[in-house]
This record gives structure tokens, C-alpha cells and sequence, in this order.
């Protein structure tokens, strides 16, 4: 299963959501696929990207949430994964692309490379509803359940290790950033 | 336990005054009484943290969602959530509001605290971040409120030193 076709498979569910990407290939795959203002792409903070989803999912309870992460930024905030868990906020999806490696740098492989499970981790955390899938129709059907559901998820997409040939995006970060911040505006609620 | 709760009282007042609707935390003895407040608000979300580097996360996206946010935490989880206010709060000019307690000082009788107090300014100051220290409670709320209104006009972390001469009751 490639990521690219995973984020083809959800890109119409994510139209109405707001949606936070790690760096490197997941968030040039996704931008690759048309630019939304609805769609943050984390360019550092390794580990950030599901804080911000929480912090998002809290702060506007009616909005639906999704979270692009990978294994190499989870696994540098597994620690997230309890707070996820102990406010479990029912408009927050967490889909976790693993390639089992951290491609942009190098391709060597991260823990789950030899074992480490982190849709088990995430259930230990306390998500109930965290799962591994590995087939393209499975990953839809079941991201786009979750993405619907008012439960928090955690999927965990077994994806192979590649990516784009270039990591360039024609969007600088803090155009990202504030055209981001306006797209959460409540409707009608101008400043 | 000497953590003197006027004066915590006195911090959260300044704090919901200033807009604060969420509030991430890591719990030390000096931070008690404004976890326990903040605990007890139905205005406020307060957000436990495993990791106080979370709670920048947690902060820029209430910051992106509207919402004002603010850190609670000691000396050490600041130095533990460097990365996360330089990657994201400082690159992405996210208001940051962190009120640390400022262990480490004069009359620190934990010697686990002293490093950590000797480096906070420090490293504070390496960042480029405006620091102010609450010590006076007189001004307390002046300079709370001052500190949230710079954070969001420069779109950047300020930081607020809880000193133990505001946290700590006296004895008599």
C-alpha cells in the first residue's frame, strides 16, 4: 500500500475537516493532490502534529479533526498518545502513515521496523478504537468510518517506504500557517 | 503546604482576566493551587500533559482555532519543550504564554532545582523571549494581562517567571 494512493482514497473526505500533516513526504503528498486552505502542513516540530490536532479538536468541538502523522513523529511523542487518550475528544482522527522508516533522512528504520506496534501502544494508551490495516479498501473504509464517527481513532496505515521525488512546495510556511488560522474562523464570525 | 494560594488565586484571576479559555499543564508543588483552579473552572479546558513540549502543540492549536491558551509549568519543562517552542511557536509566530515556576533560586532547598534554575534565563534570553517575573502581587494581574496582550501582538512566546517570593507563603 502506497501512502499516495491512501491520501487519494480520503482527499474528498478531508474537503470539510481540519487537517494537520507532519513533514516531508506526507505532507508533500497530500499538497500534491491540490492545496486546501484547510490543510496545515507541520514543517517541524517532529511529534507536534497530534498535540496541535488536540489542541484544535478541543477548542472547536464541532469541527471535524484529522491528523496525518508518521511512525518517526509518534514515536518521538508516544507520551501524546495517553494525553490523546485521557481527553479522547470525538472529533479527532490520528491516521498514522507507518513506512517503518524515516524516509526524508536517509530511509533507516524506526522501531516499528523490528516490532514496535503502534496501534497496540495506542490501545494501551487508552484509545479503543486503534487498529493496523495494510489493504487500500480496508484503509478507507476504515478512515473514512473514523473521520465520520464520534469517537476518537487511531489508525495505523502499514504503507511502503517511499515518496516524492522532490520535497519542494510552492507555499511558505507561515502563508500556510495564516491562511490555516482564517480557515477555522467560524462562519460569519470575521475579525 | 507553605505554596501560598492567595497569590495562585491571584495568578488564575490574571490569567481567565486575560482571555485564557485553555490551559495545558505538568503539575509541581509550586503549580498546585493554579492546576487545582484551573481544575475547577467549567470555563477553562485544562489539558494534562505526559510531557510539557505537548502543551506547545496543544497551545498552537487552540492559538489557530481561536482560542487563547496558556502553558503551566516548572523551569525544567521549559527546558524540556525548547524544540517545540523553536519549531513550531517561534517558526510558525505563534503566541505562546508560559508561566514557569522559577525554581533554582535563593532559598532552594531541593538541590535537584539548582541546575535547572541557573540555566533558565539563560536560555530564555538565547531564545530572544521576553521574560518578566512575577514577584509583586500588587502587579500581578497588570503584568499578566501585558504579557498576554505582547504574546499576541508579536505572535510570539513570552514568558512569565513564577518567583519564590510570589509562590511561597511566608512564614510567620
Amino acid at each position: 500500500m502506497r501512502r499516495s494512493d491512501c491520501l487519494e482514497a480520503i482527499y474528498d473526505e478531508l474537503a470539510g475537516c481540519a487537517v494537520v500533516t507532519i513533514m516531508g513526504a506526507v505532507a508533500v503528498e497530500l499538497y500534491s493532490l491540490g492545496h486546501r486552505p484547510n490543510f496545515f502542513y507541520l514543517e517541524h516540530a517532529m511529534g507536534l502534529a497530534s498535540s496541535m490536532g488536540l489542541g484544535i479538536a478541543l477548542s472547536q468541538p464541532r469541527r471535524r479533526v484529522v491528523v496525518l502523522d508518521g511512525d518517526g513523529s509518534v514515536l518521538m511523542n508516544l507520551g501524546g498518545l495517553t494525553t490523546l487518550a485521557r481527553y479522547a475528544p470525538g472529533n479527532l482522527t490520528h491516521i498514522v502513515f507507518d513506512n517503518q522508516s524515516l524516509l526524508s533522512v536517509g530511509g533507516f528504520p524506526t522501531a516499528t521496523a523490528t516490532g514496535s506496534d503502534l496501534a497496540g501502544i495506542a490501545r494501551a494508551a487508552g484509545i479503543g478504537n486503534a487498529r493496523t490495516v495494510t489493504g487500500l479498501d480496508e484503509f478507507k473504509a476504515a478512515a473514512v468510518a473514523a473521520i465520520n464517527a464520534s469517537e476518537l481513532a487511531c489508525l495505523v496505515a502499514k504503507v511502503e517506504p517511499v515518496g516524492p521525488k522532490s520535497f519542494h512546495m510552492d507555499l511558505h510556511m507561515l502563508e500556510n500557517r495564516f491562511e490555516f488560522q482564517r480557515a477555522l474562523r467560524p462562519e460569519g464570525n470575521s475579525p | 503546604m507553605p505554596v501560598s494560594e492567595r497569590h495562585s488565586e491571584l495568578v488564575y484571576d490574571a490569567l481567565v482576566a486575560a482571555g485564557v479559555e485553555v490551559v495545558s499543564a505538568l503539575p509541581e508543588t509550586w503549580l498546585v493551587h493554579l492546576i487545582r483552579l484551573a481544575e475547577d473552572d467549567p470555563g477553562v479546558i485544562l489539558v494534562r500533559l505526559a510531557k510539557e513540549e505537548e502543551g506547545v502543540g496543544i497551545s498552537a492549536g487552540a492559538h489557530l482555532a481561536g482560542r487563547k491558551a496558556a502553558m503551566l509549568m516548572q523551569n525544567h519543562g521549559l527546558l524540556q519543550s525548547v524544540n517545540g517552542i523553536v519549531s513550531l511557536a517561534q517558526l510558525y509566530k505563534i503566541p505562546l504564554l508560559m508561566l514557569v515556576s522559577d525554581r533554582g533560586h535563593l532559598g532552594e532547598p531541593d538541590p535537584w532545582q539548582t541546575q535547572g534554575g541557573a540555566a533558565t534565563r539563560p536560555i530564555l534570553d538565547a531564545l530572544g523571549i521576553v521574560t518578566d517575573e512575577l514577584r509583586d502581587p500588587e502587579t500581578v494581574q497588570l503584568q499578566v494581562s501585558r504579557a498576554m496582550t505582547l504574546a499576541q501582538a508579536s505572535l510570539a512566546p513570552v514568558a512569565l517567571l513564577l518567583t519564590r517570593d510570589l509562590m511561597w507563603e511566608a512564614l510567620a
